[in-house]
């Protein structure tokens, strides 16, 4: 079944989802408990700051950046380890003040901070990949009441590709838990 | 009921936010308490969220203030001279400078290291304040990560210019020469290389990740304006507008458009998707951690460059803490130098950066500073308990001998000046402030100067020297002063310089269980706790 297109606007467009504005963190709380409840999967809510404790109300796993940051860490250790071992005590053995070839001691610096500067990228790089970023475009952006999220809004939007989706059971939901200004998004 | 909600008890006036009706002597502009029991505001004025937006954003958006232009200007003219100064050093040599035998390491690492110093107080602000959770850190975070940046970024510049031959200086790095010798990784110098490289990279990356979603901000706000209808032009546009102009429903003015691309491009489509803030927060999270022993180990690594030799004066075990003490000693005195005019230069950062933001920086540098002070007697003391009379002779001629001057200089600036903060008025007026944090600046420096003049004693006293700097070592220094205010002149204009959304998340109206929400719905109080 072709889900993905099953829901047009009413201009007849596919939609991509359908928001709701709420005005403070304390309603959209309310209503991401709703839809947590009632069994939603494609629903996000968007703040102008992280809300606390949002990630238990609206049921998220925790974050996997932790293992990029792990894969970091261990790649940067072995990699200075590595590096610094065949450098100098296989490749171009040279006695300097009388120090062992291999002298892990003197290696400790580097290994810490390649480490560091391996685990930071990978750190970051994985809030990226895992939040699919950069995307410069999306069907959201394109709504001038979506952009309020970046201001003072709380926004709720339910995809379209959500199993449990119902344009107009949506939009008198939404209604009844305090959101307002409820948009229509065209897919693009 | 038995037990009382944190936000109840503060809603029920026992702890918490006290109103004020205005300045008054004891909480000086209402974010000071004398009561422990109290938690002051953070953000004043009665900020909401949108007002917050408007205010940061408005320094950037509004048209370029008066006296940005001639101090941009000024700190272009040095940054050229330093310029002019570093391509004479590279056509004529090193002898420019005033260099000679034992003193074979002069002003260039003097400032290097400076610099380092002073590029410290931002990751400590963003990491390891951040892992205290001294909230109040979110107003000065961005500024102070800025500031880090482009002192690290001023840092870099002397050892790529000192090692005599520039065009050698990929020599620094882990390639093969010609012969195919690896560089010595048992060598402090290399340990420098990379500790100065990753603290730069990993300051770059978490500066540039907290300014995501406030680029993102200013994206959707020139978004918004560019598809606003225009009802006159810019001010270089004709006047009258022409017929044409006037008669289209929208017009799109050049500058909004290359800031919402700009922007746009820069804040990586970023649209404050919960699921997005919620790895958000962890890698943020995750790189405080990392920031924090890294912010201790630059200096340290630094300071191996002096205390892995064997040289009497250099070669002790206190180089590491101390260092790193004074680097952040002279970090928060550098943010506060920059801080206290832009304060007044900007309005509205005053309900930002409170007296009690800059109270507490004081008695950090207060607290660091006695650090020093501590180090700089240590020293003497393990001199004179060590035996040793070459060491004791170091350290007798560095507070005796021909650079006594800087020796007190720095004694007196970085260990008497910062003692004043044990006052409250020194602490919160803000003029005396600022002038202590100059005179912290300029002890700083001559704390590097003293520990490099020492080696223009060296073992064989018919090659002492004095050493005194040329006027190449002096401009240099003063274009790299230019660079970095170049830069940060830059950064005030175009980025935002508080964070838009952390200072948002410490507001009350943040908590969606503030009992400010309950008036409508008491039921739900309560509920996931």
């Amino acid at each position: 079944m072709a889900v993905k297109h099953s829901h047009t606007t009413s201009q007849g467009v596919p939609m991509h989802a359908i928001l709701a504005e709420f005005s403070n963190p304390a309603t959209v709380t309310r209503a991401a408990e709703h839809f947590r409840d009632a069994g939603y999967t494609k629903w996000d809510v968007f703040s102008p700051m992280p809300i606390h404790g949002i990630e238990h109300t609206m049921g998220l796993k925790p974050s996997k950046v932790s293992y990029f940051c792990a894969i970091g860490a261990i790649a940067g250790f072995t990699i200075a380890v590595a590096m610094q071992g065949w450098m100098s005590a296989i490749d171009y053995q040279t006695v300097t003040a009388g120090k062992p070839l291999f002298a892990w001691e003197q290696f400790t610096p580097i290994i810490f901070e390649l480490s560091v500067l391996l685990a930071a990228i990978s750190t970051i790089a994985g809030m990226f990949i895992l939040n699919g970023l950069p995307r410069h475009h999306h069907p959201l952006l394109t709504s001038e009441r979506f952009l309020g999220a970046s201001d003072d809004k709380f926004i709720i939007a339910i995809e379209a590709t959500d199993p449990k989706f119902d344009a107009q059971g949506l939009k008198s939901t939404l209604e009844s838990l305090g959101g307002y200004g409820i948009e229509e998004i065209e897919e693009d | 009921m038995s037990t009382i909600h944190p936000d109840q008890a503060e809603a029920l006036g026992l702890v918490g936010n006290r109103r004020h009706d205005g300045p008054d002597h004891d909480t000086i502009d209402g974010s000071m308490t004398i009561d422990p029991a109290t938690r002051p505001p953070l953000v004043l004025g009665d900020r909401d969220f949108k007002s917050v937006t408007d205010t940061i954003c408005g320094w950037i958006e509004d048209k370029t203030p008066s006296w940005w232009i001639p101090a941009f200007a000024v700190s272009n003219l040095l940054a050229i001279t330093g310029t002019l100064m570093i391509v004479y050093l590279i056509i004529t040599g090193v002898g420019v400078w005033g260099l000679n035998n034992p003193v074979s390491w002069g002003w260039a690492i003097v400032n290097f290291v400076w610099w380092v110093g002073i590029g410290h107080a931002g990751t400590l602000i963003s990491a390891i304040l951040c892992l205290f959770k001294q909230d109040w850190r979110t107003s000065i975070n961005r500024f102070a990560e800025a500031m880090t940046i482009f002192a690290v970024v001023c840092a870099g510049m002397f050892p790529g210019i000192h090692v005599g031959r520039v065009w050698m200086a990929w020599m620094l790095f882990p390639i093969p020469n010609y012969n195919w010798i690896w560089p010595n990784f048992r060598s402090p110098l290399l340990w420098d290389v990379f500790a100065v490289g990753t603290y730069f990279t990993v300051s770059l990356l978490f500066w540039y990740m907290g300014m995501v979603p406030d680029i993102a901000t200013l994206r959707d706000r020139a978004t918004k304006r560019r598809n606003e209808k225009v009802r006159f032009g810019p001010m270089w546009a004709p006047h009258p507008l022409p017929d044409f102009v006037k008669k289209a429903t929208t017009i799109t003015l050049p500058a909004n458009m290359i800031a919402s691309y700009v922007y746009g491009v820069l804040a990586m489509g970023w649209r404050f998707s919960s699921r997005h803030w919620w790895n958000y927060e962890k890698a943020y999270l995750l790189l405080a951690g990392l920031a924090t022993p890294l912010v201790l180990s630059v200096h340290s690594v630094v300071s191996f460059d002096f205390a892995v030799s064997i040289l009497p004066g250099w070669h002790t075990t206190i180089f590491p803490p101390y260092f790193v003490a004074g680097a952040v000693f002279s970090g928060f005195a550098m943010v506060l130098t920059l801080l206290i005019p832009a304060r007044m230069l900007y309005p509205g950062l005053k309900d930002f950066v409170t007296a009690k933001t800059i109270e507490n920086m004081c008695k950090i540098i207060t607290v660091t500073g006695s650090i020093v002070g501590f180090a700089y007697i240590m020293e003497f003391f393990i001199a004179w308990y060590g035996g040793n009379p070459y060491e004791q002779d170091a350290f007798v001629r560095r507070a005796f001998g021909p650079y006594w001057w800087a020796y007190f200089a720095m004694f007196f600036c970085n260990v008497v000046s910062p003692q004043v903060f044990w006052f409250k008025w020194c602490r919160t007026y803000i003029p005396f402030i600022f002038a202590i944090t100059i005179v912290v600046n300029i002890g700083m420096w001559f704390e590097r100067f003293v520990i490099v003049s020492t080696l223009s004693a060296d073992f064989l006293p018919s090659s002492w020297a004095y050493y005194s700097p040329t006027l190449v070592d002096i401009l240099t220094f003063v274009g790299s002063l230019g660079v970095f205010m170049t830069l940060f002149l830059l950064f005030l204009r175009f980025l935002p310089m508080l964070a838009i959304s952390e200072v948002k998340n410490v507001l009350p109206q943040a908590n969606p269980h503030h009992p400010m929400y309950d008036t409508d719905n008491a039921t739900h109080h309560g509920e996931g706790h």
